[in-house]
């Protein structure tokens, strides 16, 4: 049994973010973070190893710089890294990067047992829809939104949320899932990790490693292959300051109250 | 002839999918119908609601006519009862296949957004998530960037299509992206629950709705996943979306939680409205998560929103904007939320909200 487990590198939206004069997010000018979601199917994965000692391959599409995240992954107990990087991959929305993504996970190969596991989605873009697309290129069953995962044998039952509750879930491997961050709570690196991490192997495929894959095609990939594009980008205005009262005591609250009921809110 | 998602023009008429549970249409269903009225309408094109289900009620299936639907295709097999990827999917694609609708809306609810991109994935289209804004007509595009960007509008070039404009949050609420997907069809969109609104009940068009009954090509054997159990939470789940009034707490209340989110529950009951919170209370464990407002959470747009110690992150901001009424309560006066609020009052929230509570009960009882 292997664990193949997607991760993203994403800008740190909680912090400081930057938006060029063109109303495009400046990346380049922000902090990178494993997306939340990603490290929670990071952990469950780890947590089945600790079970199974069964092998845990990450893989990352993205710019070479996505290397360093791969690295930190190892340092946290993942046996073996792919980085799927290339000019040709690059715009892509969420088809082809399931085009792309499902190409390099049968080149790392899916067997039997296998399970693939995915954040559920990422926070630059939050579409949750690689996952299930991964899935479908793959013709494997997919389970999303996971916050419990239970592996016996080949059997794979989860615990799948719903707005107003959830679902229990069996399936058979070869399956993919995808977790929501409430799953666990991720582990740190261990110093030993940190030791090891630049032995483990992390391999980059590119362009060439991929094409002869039916999925690859001028005509599904990248930002050319993509079937939708971006046909606006916009920010939103600035609310116009409404009215600011004066102090903070009783006073204030009823004459509040009494522009609220002048003006018929209450 | 195979089906070719390419050939753009075979494609035509606009479906919502109708996504029930236990035999009850979802709300979210409604919103998508009202709003997929209007884009028919302005296509010239035929409004059509897809439900999937086993048994569900006919008069369920009548009513969707009543907000919008021109024709209802029911899909009804006892495999289809509840939502399995495997069956939905299936059942969809091969309607998809032979209908060819130019448009697909589905509501993203953990169901829809498991099933969309599924479906798309194998029509071999383009799908948007969570999408807050639709239109097709250029000029009313135009419109709806003139009130909520700051796009100088009167002296931009806009291509003149007809496609659909699939406007959503990105970055966390930082960015608004419109999306279009000119060369395949479907269209296809997950749209937010609880942001598009539900249209009056139209009897007379409900009566002249057609349904049609969808001969399903389904077998246990199409179906990978078992369904175990389906549990529903014990507890009565706070209805944000439909609330008139929505009082939320922040981290504000983190000197003493339980008195702020009981302050907060006085000032809610006094309004006739319901307890919100920011994700940081969530987080924290103070709250549950289906209190939760902002761009994780739910979209609300009450007439009257309360924020109690929020400063107005961003992601909050997404979810409660659109708020008529907003009155911030905050100890720092540089907090974001003043940004957005109608009316501010920059002070300790413990002290503020039972005065707040008492004004508001003496000015009703006063009526």
């Amino acid at each position: 049994m292997k664990l193949i487990v997607c991760v993203k590198q994403v800008p740190d939206t909680s912090g400081v973010v930057a938006v060029k004069e063109d109303g495009t997010m400046d990346r380049a000018a922000m902090d990178t973070i494993t997306n939340h979601d990603d490290l929670a199917a990071v952990e469950a994965a780890l947590q089945i190893k600790d079970a199974t000692g069964c092998k845990v391959v990450v893989i990352s599409m993205g710019p070479p710089p996505a290397e360093g995240m791969l690295r930190e992954l190892l340092a946290r107990g993942a046996d073996e890294a792919v980085l799927v990087s290339a000019r040709e991959f690059g715009g892509s929305d969420t088809y082809a990067t399931s085009q792309i993504l499902a190409a390099a996970i049968k080149k790392v190969g899916v067997e039997d047992d296998d399970v693939i596991l995915c954040g559920r989605q990422a926070i630059d873009g939050d579409t949750a829809q690689v996952g299930p697309q991964i899935a479908e290129k793959l013709h494997v069953p997919q389970i999303s939104y996971a916050a419990d995962i239970k592996v016996e044998g080949k059997s794979v039952t989860v615990k799948r949320l719903l707005e107003d509750g959830y679902m229990t879930l069996k399936v058979q491997t070869p399956c993919l899932i995808t977790c929501v961050k409430e799953l666990n709570n991720p582990r740190y690196m261990s110093v030993g990790g940190i030791m090891e991490c630049y032995q483990k192997p992390l391999e980059v495929y590119n362009y060439e490693t991929l094409k002869d894959d039916p999925l690859i095609d001028v005509d599904t990939i990248g930002l050319k292959g993509s079937p939708t594009n971006v046909y606006k980008s916009f920010s939103p205005p600035v609310k116009g300051a409404g009215m600011m009262m004066e102090g903070a005591d009783k006073a204030t609250v009823e004459q509040l109250v009494s522009i609220l009921n002048d003006k018929h809110i209450i | 002839m195979a089906f070719d998602s390419k050939d753009t023009a075979a494609f035509k008429g606009v479906w919502v999918f109708c996504e029930q549970r236990e035999g009850q249409i979802m709300s979210t269903s409604y919103q998508l119908l009202s709003e997929g009225r209007k884009l028919a309408n302005d296509l010239g094109v035929e409004l059509c609601g897809v439900v999937l289900g086993s048994g569900v009620k006919e008069e369920y299936i009548k009513a969707l006519g009543g907000y919008g639907a021109d024709r209802v295709y029911n899909c009804d097999h006892p495999l289809l009862k509840d939502y399995t990827t495997d069956a939905y999917t299936k059942v969809i694609c091969d309607l998809v296949e032979d209908k060819k609708p130019e448009i697909f809306l589905i509501g993203a609810t953990n169901i829809g957004r498991d099933l969309g991109p599924r479906c798309a994935a194998r029509l071999h289209t383009g799908l948007t998530a969570d999408c807050t804004h639709l239109d097709v007509d250029v000029a009313k595009y135009k419109e709806f960037l003139k009130t909520t960007s700051t796009i100088d509008v009167d002296n931009t070039v806009f291509e003149e299509n007809t496609n659909l404009k699939m406007t959503r949050p990105a970055f966390g609420g930082h960015l608004m992206a419109t999306i279009i997907c000119p060369r395949f069809r479907p269209q296809m969109s997950t749209v937010r629950p609880g942001v598009m609104q539900t249209q009056e009940f139209d009897q007379a068009h409900a009566d002249k709705t057609v349904i049609e009954q969808v001969d399903v090509k389904l077998e246990a054997g199409d179906i990978n996943v078992e369904i175990v159990e389906i549990v529903k939470a014990a507890k009565q789940m706070v209805d944000l979306i439909g609330a008139d009034v929505v009082v939320s707490v922040g981290r504000g209340i983190s000197k003493d939680p339980e008195k702020g989110i009981a302050l907060a529950q006085e000032l809610a009951n006094a309004l006739g409205g319901v307890l919100g919170s920011s994700r940081a209370c969530v987080d924290a464990g103070w709250i549950t998560a289906d209190h939760q407002v902002g761009q994780t959470g739910k979209t609300v747009h009450p007439r009257i929103y309360v924020a109690l110690g929020i400063s107005g992150a961003i992601q909050h901001k997404a979810g409660m904007q659109d708020s008529e009424c907003i009155i911030a309560v905050n100890k720092n006066a540089d907090a974001p939320i003043f940004e957005v609020a109608s009316y501010g009052i920059v002070g300790d929230l413990y002290k503020v909200t039972p005065m707040l509570t008492e004004a508001i009960k003496a000015a009703m009882a006063a009526k």
